[in-house]
C-alpha cells in the first residue's frame, strides 16, 4: 500500500466514520432517555437516502403513504382518548397535527414536481417526510409499553426494524439508488485528491454534533432530556413526562438518521435494506461508548469507519467480520473494567 | 394566589376524603381524610412503615388511589398524572431527593422551572434569584455537580428545585432524614419561612418534635390509619403523642 492509497482509504474511513458517529450518538441518546435499543435507526438512513432519490427521479416517495397511515392511526388513538376524557376541544389540534400536516405535505408534492426543485428544497422535503416518522413510531410502538423491560423494548425494536425494511422494499423497490453529488469540487492533497463531497460530509457531521452539544448544554429542553436519562422519577416530578422525553429523543434520532442518509446517498448506493448494516456499525461505536458516553461512542464509530476502510483493502471478504469482531474485545474489556454496584 | 382570602373561612388547598391506596392486594392506607389550608403547614407524623411516603406518592399521582381528592377546588379524576398535578402547582420533594447528580446545582434548579417554561413563563432567572436568597448555600455551590453536595445541601437543592415551580402546595417527604441536628434546624427554619411567603405545605416527618414545632395542624398516621389529629400545639402535649413520638422530656 502506498501513501496515495492510504490517504484514499483514510478519506473513506473518515467519511463513513462521521456517519457512524452521528448514528452512534443517536443510539446512545435514545437508549439513555427511553432504554430503547433503536435498531430501526438504520432504516431512517435508508429512508432518507431513498426518499431524496425518489424526489429527484420525479416519483412520489412511498414514505408519504407511511406518514399518512401512521398519522391517521395516531389521530384515531388520540382522538378516542380525548373523546373518552370529554376533552373535545383537543380534537381539532389532534387532527391538524397528525392528518392535516401529512396531507398538506402530500398535496404539495403532487402539486409541484419535486424533480425540478433546487437541491436544498429537496433535502428539506426529504427531512419533512422522514423525520416525523420517528416520533410517530415512538407514539405507536414504544409509548404504550414505555415501562416494559429493556428486553421487551428490544424485541419491539426488532419487529419495527423488520416491518420498516419490508415497507422499504414495497416503497422503493429492490434496486439501489444513488443521488448526484452535492458538489463537484475537489482539492489536491499532495498526491491524493480530496473529494468535495467528503469534506461536506465531515463538515456537516461536525456541525450537527456541535449543534447537538449546544442543545444539550444550553437549552432547557436539552437539559430536560439529560435529566430524564439521569433520573426518571426526578424528571417526572418536575413535569418532564417520559412521553415528552421519548418523543423528543426519537425526533432527534429520526432527524440524525434521515440527515445521515441524505449525506451518504451520493457516496454509496443505498438499497432498501442497506440501513441495517450502517446502523449496526453505528451501534458498534455506541457499544464502545458503553451506550452511555457520547464522546466515546463518537470516537468508537470513527474507529469503526477506519477499520472498515483499511480492512476492505487488505481483506475485503472479511470486512464486516473484522468490524463486528471488534465488539468482542470491547465487551470483554468493559465487563472486566466495570464493577457492578447496587444502587443506593 | 390572586384570589382574595375569604374573611372567615380560610381557603382549602387540598382536601382528601376516604383515601385508600393498595400495593396489589395489600392495602397500605385505609380510608383516611385530611385537609390543608392556604398558607398552612400540615404535618403527618408516624412511625416507619405507617404509610407516610405512600400517602405523598399517591397524592402526587405516582401511585393509584381510591377516594375523593379535591385540589384547589377541583375534584381530581382517578387517571390524573404527575405532570397534570405539577402543572397545577403541586410539587413533591421526595424522600430520596431524586436530584440530577451529574448536573450543576443551577441546572437542577432551572429544571425545576421546566414545566413553567413549557407553559410559556420565562421568569426562571428571577425565580432562581429568590431561591438563592432563601438558600444562600446553593448560590455558593451553583457550579458544583449535585452529586458532590453534602446531605444537607442536597435537601436544600431538592427544596429549591421544587420552589422553582412556584408551587401552591409543597409536599415534603422526610426533609430531616439523615441530616445532622444543626442542618435539621436550618431546614425547618426555611420551612417556617416558606409559610410566611404563602406556600402551603404538607410535611411528612418521623422527627415528630421538629415537625410539631413548625406545623399548624398535625395528623398521626399509624399502620395506614389516622389515629389522632389536632392543632399541633395540643397534639404536642397529648400524652399519647408524648409517649410514642416525643419520649421523655418532650415538654420542658
Amino acid at each position: 500500500m502506498d501513501l496515495q492509497i492510504a490517504l484514499l482509504l483514510g478519506q473513506d474511513g473518515v467519511t463513513n466514520g462521521a456517519i457512524y458517529a452521528l448514528l452512534a450518538l443517536a443510539l446512545v441518546l435514545v437508549f439513555a432517555v427511553t432504554r430503547v435499543i433503536f435498531i430501526p435507526q438504520g432504516e431512517f438512513v435508508a429512508f432518507g437516502a431513498l426518499t431524496l432519490a425518489s424526489l429527484q427521479a420525479g416519483r412520489l416517495p412511498g414514505t408519504v403513504w407511511l406518514l399518512l397511515a401512521m398519522g391517521t392511526a395516531i389521530a384515531l388513538i388520540e382522538g378516542a382518548t380525548a373523546v373518552r376524557a370529554r376533552r373535545f376541544r383537543r380534537l381539532p389540534l389532534i387532527l391538524l397535527l397528525n392528518c392535516g400536516a401529512p396531507l398538506l405535505l402530500a398535496a404539495s408534492l403532487l402539486a409541484v414536481s419535486p424533480a425540478g426543485l433546487p437541491l436544498p428544497v429537496q433535502v428539506l422535503l426529504t427531512l419533512m417526510l422522514v423525520v416525523p416518522l420517528a416520533p410517530m413510531l415512538y407514539r405507536l410502538a414504544y409509548q404504550p409499553i414505555a415501562e416494559a423491560s429493556v428486553l421487551a423494548l428490544l424485541i419491539v425494536s426488532v419487529a419495527v426494524h423488520v416491518t420498516l425494511t419490508g415497507l422499504g422494499l414495497v416503497f422503493f423497490g429492490a434496486e439501489g439508488s444513488r443521488t448526484p453529488a452535492f458538489t463537484d469540487a475537489s482539492f489536491a492533497l499532495g498526491d491524493a485528491v480530496l473529494q468535495g463531497q467528503t469534506v461536506l460530509v465531515i463538515v456537516a457531521s461536525i456541525l450537527l454534533i456541535v449543534a447537538l452539544y449546544f442543545f444539550f448544554e444550553r437549552t432547557l429542553y436539552g437539559k430536560a432530556l439529560r435529566a430524564t436519562a439521569m433520573n426518571r422519577t426526578g424528571a417526572r416530578l418536575m413535569g418532564i413526562s417520559g412521553d415528552l422525553a421519548g418523543l423528543l429523543s426519537f425526533t432527534l434520532a429520526g432527524a440524525i438518521g434521515a440527515f445521515s442518509g441524505v449525506l451518504i446517498s451520493p457516496i454509496t448506493t443505498i438499497y432498501y435494506d442497506s440501513g441495517f448494516l450502517i446502523g449496526l456499525k453505528g451501534f458498534v461505536g455506541a457499544i464502545i461508548g458503553g451506550l452511555a458516553s457520547y464522546p466515546l461512542a463518537a470516537a468508537g464509530a470513527v474507529l469503526v469507519g477506519f477499520l472498515e476502510a483499511y480492512s476492505s483493502f487488505w481483506a475485503s471478504a472479511f470486512k464486516e467480520v473484522i468490524v463486528f469482531t471488534l465488539i468482542i474485545p470491547v465487551l470483554l474489556w468493559r465487563s472486566l473494567k466495570t464493577r457492578h454496584v447496587e444502587e443506593a | 394566589m390572586s384570589a382574595p382570602l375569604a374573611t372567615e373561612e380560610r381557603s382549602v388547598v387540598l382536601e382528601v376524603r376516604d383515601l385508600s391506596v393498595s400495593y396489589g392486594k395489600v392495602e397500605a392506607l385505609h380510608g383516611l381524610s385530611l385537609r390543608v389550608h392556604r398558607g398552612e403547614i400540615v404535618t403527618v407524623i408516624g412511625p416507619n412503615g405507617a404509610g407516610k411516603t405512600t400517602l405523598l406518592s399517591a397524592l402526587i399521582g405516582l401511585l393509584p388511589l381510591r377516594g375523593d381528592l379535591v385540589y384547589l377546588g377541583e375534584r381530581q379524576s382517578a387517571g390524573r398524572s404527575v405532570e397534570q398535578l405539577v402543572r397545577q402547582g403541586m410539587t413533591l420533594v421526595p424522600e430520596k431527593r431524586e436530584l440530577f447528580a451529574e448536573m450543576s446545582v443551577s441546572d437542577n434548579l432551572l429544571l425545576g422551572a421546566f414545566d413553567r417554561y413549557r407553559a410559556g413563563h420565562r421568569d426562571q432567572l428571577e425565580t432562581i434569584d429568590h431561591v438563592f436568597d432563601i438558600f444562600p448555600r446553593l448560590m455558593e455551590r451553583r457550579e458544583q455537580m449535585a452529586g458532590t453536595l453534602s446531605g444537607g445541601e442536597r435537601q436544600m437543592l431538592a427544596m429549591g428545585r421544587a420552589l422553582m415551580a412556584k408551587p401552591r402546595l409543597l409536599l415534603l417527604d422526610e426533609p430531616s432524614l439523615g441530616l445532622a441536628p444543626l442542618v435539621i434546624r436550618e431546614i425547618f427554619r426555611t420551612i417556617a419561612h416558606l409559610r410566611s411567603i404563602g406556600v402551603a405545605m404538607l410535611l411528612v416527618e418521623q422527627n415528630a418534635r421538629a415537625a410539631l414545632q413548625v406545623a399548624d395542624y398535625a395528623y398521626v398516621l399509624e399502620t395506614g390509619n389516622i389515629s389522632l389529629e389536632g392543632p399541633s400545639g395540643s397534639l404536642a402535649s397529648d400524652p399519647r403523642v408524648i409517649e410514642s413520638y416525643l419520649g421523655l422530656g418532650g415538654r420542658h
